[in-house]
């Protein structure tokens, strides 16, 4: 049963008894009818519903999805294409799993949509290739479809037609990254490329006009198309419009996933009551807000906050509300929405120890920063666990993170490194005593590393 | 031995080159399809998906060492895929593995002496509110304790000692 504060959209039939993942079930609750009424519209309707939504993109960078349709080439006489970033591996995220098992209807007809509202003739699915049933569930889903006439040619009866295949990752997190995802599309390394002049919306997929959207964000295009941009601006807080799916996971009483109207639920009210509290006799020590890549937050820490009327408040943890612009405001991100929590049992080195081994294995090794720096946090890291700790490494951590942010072709130089910036900056006591807390514990704390 | 696959597979590889403008985008689904039948990449794999898809075979054997789901050598009968990031290792994760390692006599990455399994850590497989994970071969497995780990292991004996079904 979802919490009475939740207001759930996107995952409104998620879990409910009954409810399958087939056509039938689908049409029976009303599928399909917004893409019959999408069809008979103008494009160009949609895009504005779409931009005046205020949607932006739940993959985690939070980018205007309207600004995004917008720069796409629409002059060139190429192919538009559709990639849909169904790759879902930032550590800490879970949502669109649940999605693609349960309900991929709904994110067909959010596919069909956009594709309607870009003149896209062929949508590909990127799924990871850790979900083998969930591409087999899509495959069925989308044959289904097609018999039904809702994908393929003249879609409900209309001149319009559009394709959508299912493409298998295999097992690398740097094909999430949009450009490194295109590359893999076209059968190469996923290396991301350099943007200027990559950009998807000019030189994307077979270099032809291509746009990047994430499962979720493509749903919630559907339930624009629905209520129309105006009425879904007003869900949600200005700015951070719309409804977000949240899953929460590590020590706590409850995790799980919950979908909340963006902005109206506070952390401590998340934390707390939502999801029951820390475990039985522990207390929180650190959470990380929006995926492993998101700088972590320390509880106790205290923010200033500057307001739109130029005051400041001042937030504790429990006070920030859970949207896009709060926590960027808190010098982290709501990313894809990934919570991770931490209680006292927790050595802070040794969970950064965790996350540095994932960034090393995951560095597609084109910048030497990326490659060499992911590399040697991650010695470091192991290093303090498994053999001698020094009392200075949280700054040989920070010196060796502070090379990477900036000078990598693509993002993930900054996702590698924020971890060890954050828990070095926010824990430094834990990182200079760690030789003494190791000793401590004896050996007895649970193995992250 | 010439190189041969079901003509299912071979159905399969045609209808999914298909499905792009460009035969090279077909290399990870016919890689997948391939190792599906096979099990792993060999040397002869990579000529031939390289040759159907007018590549040279360097072009597909790039992509086999750097995706980490393609492999060059045999597995045991179960792949075991035990996830190690954050949020499952905050709740036993590392247990987990050390257990399935345990009960099949075999470090992380081998063939078991039994020849039933090979288990493997592997990364946030996205399902980290119901953690620590499993994967069983295709199938995925929630809140992986300790006693759930016995179960799982003698599972997959007791399947072993089934002749296989197809
Ligand atoms: C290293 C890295 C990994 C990423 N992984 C994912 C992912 O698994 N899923 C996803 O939707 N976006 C991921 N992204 C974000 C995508 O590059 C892209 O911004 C997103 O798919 C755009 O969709 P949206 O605007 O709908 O959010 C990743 C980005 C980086 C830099
Ligand atoms: S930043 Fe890292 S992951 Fe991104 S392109 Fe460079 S080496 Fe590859
Ligand atoms: S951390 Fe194990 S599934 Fe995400």
């Amino acid at each position: 049963m979802p919490h009475p504060l939740e207001r759930r959209i996107i995952f409104k039939h998620i879990d409910e008894p009954g409810y399958t993942n087939d056509l039938a079930c689908y049409v029976r609750n009303g599928g399909y009818e917004i893409l019959k009424k999408s069809v008979a519209r103008k494009p160009e309707e949609l895009m504005d519903e779409v931009k005046k939504s205020g949607l932006r993109g739940r993959g985690g960078a939070g980018f205007s999805c309207g600004l995004k349709w917008s720069l796409v080439d629409r002059k060139s006489g190429k192919p538009i294409y559709l990639v849909v970033n169904a790759d879902e591996s930032e550590p800490g995220t879970f949502k669109d799993r649940y999605i693609i098992h349960q309900d991929p209807h709904q994110l067909i007809e959010g596919i069909m949509i956009t594709c309607f509202a870009n003149r896209v003739k062929q949508a590909y699915i990127y799924i990871r290739g850790e979900f083998p049933h969930g591409a087999r569930i899509l495959e069925k889903a989308v044959a289904e479809a097609r018999a039904a006439n809702f994908v393929g040619p003249n879609i409900c009866g209309t001149d319009y037609s559009c394709e959508i295949y299912i493409h298998r990752g295999a097992g690398a997190y740097i094909c999430g990254e949009e450009t490194g995802l295109i590359e893999s599309i076209e059968g190469k390394r996923p290396y991301p490329r350099i943007k200027p002049p990559f950009f998807p919306a000019v030189l994307g997929l077979y270099q032809c006009p291509t746009i990047v959207n994430n499962v979720e964000t493509l749903c919630h295009v559907l339930h624009i198309a629905d209520i129309g941009g105006d009425a879904y601006g007003k869900i949600g807080t200005p700015n951070n419009t719309g409804t977000r799916i949240i899953g929460v996971s590590g020590h706590i009483q409850k995790p799980g996933y919950y979908e909340f109207e963006c902005g109206k639920v506070t952390f401590g009210r998340l934390l707390n009551e939502i999801c029951g509290g820390p475990l039985p006799g522990h207390t929180f020590k650190a959470v990380i807000p929006g995926g492993s890549s998101a700088k972590v937050l320390r509880f106790g820490e205290r923010f200033k906050v500057k307001q739109k009327d130029g005051s400041f408040v001042d937030w504790g943890i429990d006070d920030i509300p859970l949207d896009f612009d709060s926590l960027a405001a808190c010098g982290t991100m709501g990313g894809s929405g990934g919570v991770i929590v931490m209680d006292d049992r927790v050595n802070v080195v040794e969970a950064l120890g965790n996350l540095n081994a994932f960034y090393a294995h995951e560095s597609c090794g084109q910048c030497t920063p990326c490659r060499e720096g992911s590399l040697w946090m991650k010695k470091i890291t192991h290093r303090m666990v498994h053999g001698d700790a020094r009392s200075n490494d949280g700054e040989l951590l920070k010196s060796v993170a502070d090379q990477i942010a900036g000078r990598t072709i693509c993002a993930f130089g900054e996702a590698c490194s924020w971890p060890t910036q954050s828990f070095v900056q926010k824990f430094p006591d834990d990182f200079k005593a760690y030789p003494e807390a190791k000793k401590a514990a004896g050996g007895k704390a649970l193995p992250l590393v | 031995m010439a190189f041969t696959l079901k003509s299912e597979t071979l159905a399969r590889i045609d209808e999914v080159i298909t499905h792009y403008p460009v035969k090279r985008s077909a290399s990870l689904p016919l890689l997948h399809l391939v190792q599906e039948e096979q099990g792993y990449i060999s040397d002869e794999a990579i000529e031939w998906i390289a040759t159907k898809l007018d590549l040279q075979p360097i072009n597909v054997y790039e992509l086999v060492t750097f995706y980490p789901m393609f492999r060059r050598h045999p597995i045991g009968r179960r792949h075991v895929k035990v996830c190690r990031t954050l949020s499952c290792a905050l709740n036993g994760g590392y247990k987990v593995c050390e257990q399935f390692e345990k009960e099949f006599n075999t470090h992380r990455g081998e063939i078991s002496p039994d020849g039933e399994v090979t288990i493997e850590f592997v990364e946030c497989l996205a399902s980290c509110g119901s953690g620590p994970v499993v994967m069983i071969d295709d199938e995925l497995h929630e809140r992986v304790d300790a006693a759930k780990t016995s179960e799982l292991a003698a599972r997959i004996r007791a399947e072993a000692k089934k002749p296989a079904s197809s």
